[in-house]
C-alpha cells in the first residue's frame, strides 16, 4: 500500500520534472556542442596555419595562427566550464540513469577524462608558449591537443552510441553484474556515430573560420590575410563534406535497422510496408502530411537499394513508445541533409573555379554563401542532435530505461532551467563580444602596422624571440 | 580489492583537485581582497600570471573525480546528487562564472568591463570551495540517506557542513598564498613575497582555528564522526596539524623554502584523514560501502587499468607543464593584454613584461634552450619509433 503511494507520488513528481530537465539538458548540450566542435577541430586548423607559417616562412599564416590561438584560449576556457556543467547535470538531472547504468556508461567517460587532461595540459603549453618556445617545438606541443580532441570526441560519442544501441553488460534484478568495456565503448552505432560527429566538428570549425573571413571579404577587405584565413578554414571543411554525406547516408541506413522507430520518425513511415515514398519537407499532423514533396519508392530505394525494400514503421511499437513530435525530427533531418548538400555545392563551385582558372570564385554570391556557411554548418549539426536525441524518446537508454525514470525526483528544475537559460544567453553574448573585440583590436593593429612603413610595431621587439622572428 | 583501489584512486583525485585546483580558487580569494585598482595591481598580476596556463588542467581533476564517482559508486553518486542538489548547483554556478570571468578578463581592454570580469572571477572563486565544502561536510557527517528522493536544506546547513564550507575557503586561500610566495620569489619580487607571506600566515591561523572549531563542534554534535577522526585517522589529523604549524614557523622565520610541499601535504593529510575515518563506508550512517555501491567487479578493474594508463600519459605531461610554467616559459600570446597592469592596464603591450624586468634576459633563454632540447629529443624519439 505504502509502496504504491510512493510510486504514485514518484510518478507525479517525475511527470513534472522530465520536460524541464530535458529542456535544460538540450540548452546546455546544444550550447556546449558548438564549443566542443571548435575544441575538437580548431587546434588542427591552427596547427595547419602554423605549419604553413613555419614551413613556408609565411608571415600571414603565422599571424593567423597566433590570433586564432588567442581566440582558441577563450573558447577552450568557456568549453571547459560548460562541459563541467554537463558532467554535473548527468547526476543532477538524471540520477536515475546514473544509478542504473553509471557503472556501464561511465567507462567511456573515464576514457574521455584522460583526453580532457591531455587537451587541457597541452593547451596550457601551446596557448601560452608562443613567445618563448622555439617554432617547431611549439608546433609539436599543439599536436596532442588535436589528437586528444579527436579521441575525446570518440569517447563521448561512445556514450551516446551506447544509449542508442546499448549492450556489453549483463543485468540481474536491476543490478549490473558484469560489463564488457570494449563492447560498451564500441557499441553497434559507434561505428557510424563517431566519424559522423568528428567530421561534423571539422566542418563546423572550418566553415565557421571561413565564414569570418568571407564576411570580411564581402566588406571589401580583399587582402591576402583574409583570403588565407578563408582558405585555411574552407578547404579542409569542403574536402571533408562529401565524406560526411557518405557517412551520414550509411548512418541513416544503419539506423533503419538499429533504431527503426527513430528512422520511421525521420522519414514519416507510419506503417511497416514496401515501396515506401520519401518525403521532402512536410509537416505530419494527425495522420496527414501537409506541404511535403513526395518521391515514390525513394525511401525504400535509399534503405535497401530496391523499391521493394520493407521499411519498419512506427506502428510496430505502442503509441507510448513512439517519439513525440515526428514533424520536428523529420524537418530537422531534412534541414541537416539540405545544408550538407548546399555546403557540398559551395565546395564544388570553389573546386571548379580553382581547376579551370586557378582562383576562387569572384561572384558575391559565393562569398555570401561562404559568410553564412559557418552558421549553416552549426545549424545542421544541432539538427542532427535533435534527430538523434528526440528520435530516441521516450527512452534515455533505448528500450531499457525511459527518460522519465532517469529524471531527478527533485523539484525546482524549472528554476534551474530559467537560470541556465539566462546565464547561457549572457555567456554566449559575452563570448561573441570578446571575440569581436579581439578582431577589432587586431584590425587596429593592422592599421598601426600599416602606419609604420618601416620596422615592427613598438612592442614587437619582445616577440623577436618568438617563432615568427625574422 | 578492486573497490578499495578505486576508492583510493577517487581519494587521490580529490586530493589533487584540492591541492591544485583549490589553490587556483584561493588565488581568486586574494584577488578579491587585493584592494583598489592601483593597490591591487601587483598581487593581481602575480595571481593572474601564475594561474593562467595551469587552471584548466587543474580543473580537470574535478571532472575526473565526478566520473570515477559515478562509474565506480553509482548508487552513492545518485544519492549525493539528489540530496545535495542545491549546493552542487551553486558550486557549478561558481565554476562557470570563475572560468568565464578569468578567461574574459584577460582579453578585455576597457577598464570598467575588465573590473566587472575580474570581480566575477574573484567572487565566484569563493562560491565553489564553500559549497563543495558543505557537500563534503554533509557526506562526512552522515547526513546523506542511501535512497534519497529529494533535496533537503537540512542536509548541508548543519553547523558541521557550514564549518566545512568555511574551512575549504580558508584552506584554498592558505594554499594559494603559500604557492604565491614561491611564485613571487621566482619572479624576483620581494615586496610580493612579504605580501603573500603575511597572508599565508593569516590564512594558516584562520584555517587552523576553523579546524579546531570543527573538531569541537563534532565532539558535541556528531560523536560518531569525532570518534572515527580521532581513532584510526588520528595520525593523519596530527600530521596535518604538524604541517600547518611547520609552515607557520618556517614563514615566520623567513624561510619559505619547501613550504609549498609541506602545506600541500597538510591538506592531503586532511583529505586522507577523512577517507580513512569512514573507510570502507561511502555514505556514513548508511550501509553503502565501497563494495556494494552498484558497480560490478569488471567495471572497477577496468577503472584501475585505465588509471594506470592515465598515470603513464598524464604524469609526464603535467610534469612538462609545471616545469615550463615554473621556468616561466609560458606567457601571453601575440598581443595579450598586459595582465601585469591589472584592471588599470594600458593595452597593446605583451603580457608580463612588467614583473619580468629584473632577470628577464638571462634565465628564460637558458630555460628555453633546455626545453627546446627536451622537445627535440621527444621529436627524435617519435621519428625513430615511426621508422621502426
Amino acid at each position: 500500500m505504502r509502496a504504491h503511494e510512493t510510486a504514485l507520488l514518484f510518478a507525479s513528481r517525475v511527470a513534472g520534472q522530465v520536460v524541464p530537465a530535458r529542456a535544460q539538458m538540450a540548452t546546455t548540450l546544444g550550447f556546449h556542442i558548438i564549443l566542443a566542435c571548435l575544441g575538437i577541430a580548431l587546434p588542427s586548423v591552427v596547427l595547419l596555419a602554423e605549419f604553413i607559417g613555419l614551413r613556408r616562412r609565411d608571415e600571414v599564416a603565422m599571424r593567423l595562427a597566433r590570433r586564432w590561438s588567442q581566440a582558441m584560449g577563450v573558447l577552450i576556457a568557456v568549453g571547459a566550464v560548460t562541459g563541467t556543467v554537463l558532467s554535473f547535470e548527468m547526476g543532477l538531472l538524471w540520477p536515475g540513469l546514473m544509478r542504473s547504468y553509471g557503472a556501464v556508461l561511465g567507462f567511456p567517460f573515464a576514457v574521455e577524462g584522460i583526453f580532457f587532461f591531455l587537451e587541457a595540459i597541452f593547451a596550457g603549453i601551446y596557448l601560452w608558449g608562443w613567445r618563448l618556445l622555439p617554432g617547431w617545438a611549439h608546433w609539436w606541443s599543439g599536436v596532442p591537443i588535436a589528437l586528444s580532441g579527436i579521441f575525446g570526441a570518440m569517447s563521448v560519442i561512445a556514450v551516446n552510441s551506447w544509449m542508442n544501441t546499448p549492450g556489453g553488460f549483463t543485468e540481474q534484478n536491476g543490478r549490473i553484474t558484469s560489463v564488457d568495456v570494449w563492447q560498451v565503448f564500441f557499441s553497434r552505432s559507434a561505428v557510424y556515430e563517431m566519424p559522423h560527429m568528428i567530421l561534423a566538428a571539422y566542418m563546423v570549425t572550418g566553415f565557421t573560420v571561413a565564414g569570418v573571413y568571407a564576411a570580411g571579404i564581402l566588406r571589401g577587405r580583399r587582402d591576402r590575410y583574409h583570403y588565407t584565413g578563408f582558405a585555411l578554414g574552407f578547404v579542409p571543411a569542403a574536402v571533408l563534406t562529401p565524406f560526411q554525406i557518405f557517412v551520414g547516408d550509411t548512418a541513416a541506413r544503419a539506423i533503419a535497422h538499429d533504431q527503426p522507430v527513430k528512422f520511421a520518425s525521420m522519414e514519416y513511415v507510419a506503417r511497416t510496408s514496401r515501396h515506401v515514398p520519401e518525403w521532402l519537407g512536410g509537416v505530419y499532423l494527425n495522420g496527414h502530411i501537409y506541404a511535403g514533396l513526395k518521391i515514390p519508392y525513394a525511401d525504400s530505394l535509399l534503405v535497401g537499394f530496391g523499391p521493394g525494400t520493407q521499411v519498419t514503421g512506427w506502428d510496430t511499437v505502442p503509441p507510448a513508445d513512439r517519439p513525440p513530435l515526428p514533424w520536428l525530427i523529420h524537418l530537422c533531418f531534412d534541414l541537416m541533409v539540405l545544408i550538407g548538400f548546399l555546403l557540398l555545392l559551395a565546395g564544388l563551385w570553389a573546386a571548379w573555379e580553382w581547376w579551370r582558372r586557378r582562383r576562387l570564385p569572384p561572384q558575391r554570391l559565393f562569398w555570401a554563401a561562404g559568410a553564412v556557411s559557418g552558421v549553416a554548418a552549426i545549424i545542421a549539426m544541432e539538427c542532427g542532435w535533435v534527430v538523434t536525441e528526440v528520435g530516441r524518446q521516450p527512452w534515455v537508454v533505448y528500450r531499457l530505461q525511459t527518460t522519465a525514470a532517469a529524471a531527478t525526483t527533485n523539484g525546482g528544475v524549472l528554476a534551474s532551467l530559467s537560470l541556465v537559460v539566462v546565464a547561457y544567453a549572457m555567456l554566449g553574448a559575452a563570448t561573441i563580444a570578446i571575440l569581436r573585440m579581439l578582431s577589432r583590436r587586431w584590425r587596429r593593429g593592422d592599421l598601426e602596422e600599416a602606419a609604420i612603413p618601416y620596422g615592427p610595431p613598438p612592442w614587437a621587439a619582445d616577440q623577436a624571440t618568438g617563432p615568427a622572428g625574422p | 580489492m578492486a573497490a578499495d583501489a578505486v576508492g583510493g584512486i577517487l581519494l587521490a583525485g580529490i586530493t589533487l583537485y584540492a591541492v591544485l585546483g583549490g589553490a587556483d580558487f584561493g588565488g581568486g580569494l586574494w584577488d578579491l581582497l587585493a584592494g583598489t585598482t592601483a593597490r591591487g595591481r601587483a598581487p593581481r598580476a602575480l595571481i593572474d600570471e601564475s594561474i593562467t596556463p595551469v587552471w584548466e588542467a587543474n580543473h580537470v581533476w574535478l571532472v575526473f573525480d565526478l566520473v570515477i564517482f559515478w562509474t565506480a559508486f553509482p548508487h552513492a553518486f545518485a544519492a549525493v546528487m539528489i540530496a545535495l542538489a542545491l549546493p552542487l548547483w551553486l558550486a557549478v554556478g561558481g565554476i562557470v562564472l570563475r572560468g568565464a570571468g578569468f578567461a574574459f578578463r584577460k582579453e578585455i581592454t576597457r577598464l570598467s568591463l575588465r573590473r566587472a570580469a575580474g570581480a566575477t572571477f574573484a567572487f565566484s572563486s569563493l562560491l565553489t570551495p564553500f559549497f563543495m565544502g558543505t557537500v563534503i561536510g554533509a557526506i562526512a557527517a552522515g547526513a546523506v540517506p542511501a535512497n534519497a528522493s529529494h533535496a533537503s536544506l537540512a542536509v548541508w546547513t548543519s553547523p558541521t557542513a557550514l564549518l566545512a564550507g568555511f574551512l575549504f575557503v580558508a584552506a584554498c586561500g592558505y594554499l594559494a598564498a603559500v604557492y604565491l610566495i614561491g611564485e613571487a620569489g621566482r619572479r624576483g619580487g620581494s615586496v610580493m613575497k612579504t605580501y603573500f607571506t603575511r597572508r599565508a600566515q593569516a590564512a594558516a591561523i584562520v584555517a587552523g582555528a576553523l579546524s579546531l572549531a570543527a573538531l569541537v563542534e563534532l565532539h558535541h554534535s556528531n560523536p560518531a564522526l569525532y570518534g572515527r577522526l580521532t581513532g584510526r585517522a588520528l595520525p593523519l589529523i596530527v600530521l596535518s596539524g604538524v604541517c600547518g604549524l611547520a609552515v607557520l614557523a618556517l614563514l615566520t622565520a623567513g624561510r619559505p623554502r619547501g613550504t609549498r610541499l609541506i602545506a600541500a601535504l597538510g591538506i592531503a593529510a586532511v583529505v586522507w584523514g577523512w577517507g580513512v575515518a569512514q573507510y570502507p563506508v561511502l555514505l556514513p550512517g548508511t550501509s553503502v560501502t565501497l563494495t556494494n555501491a552498484g558497480a560490478p567487479a569488471s567495471t572497477l578493474v577496468a577503472l584501475v587499468v585505465l588509471f594506470i594508463v592515465a598515470l603513464v600519459l598524464i604524469g609526464p605531461s603535467f610534469a612538462l607543464l609545471f616545469t615550463l610554467q615554473s621556468r616561466r616559459l609560458l606567457g601571453a600570446g601575440e598581443d595579450g593584454v598586459l595582465p601585469a597592469a591589472g584592471p588599470a592596464g594600458r593595452t597593446g603591450r605583451p603580457a608580463a613584461a612588467l614583473p619580468r624586468q629584473p632577470s628577464a634576459d638571462r634565465q628564460p633563454a637558458r630555460a628555453a634552450r633546455a626545453a627546446a632540447r627536451a622537445m627535440i629529443a621527444v621529436a627524435v624519439l617519435a621519428r625513430w619509433l615511426r621508422h621502426r
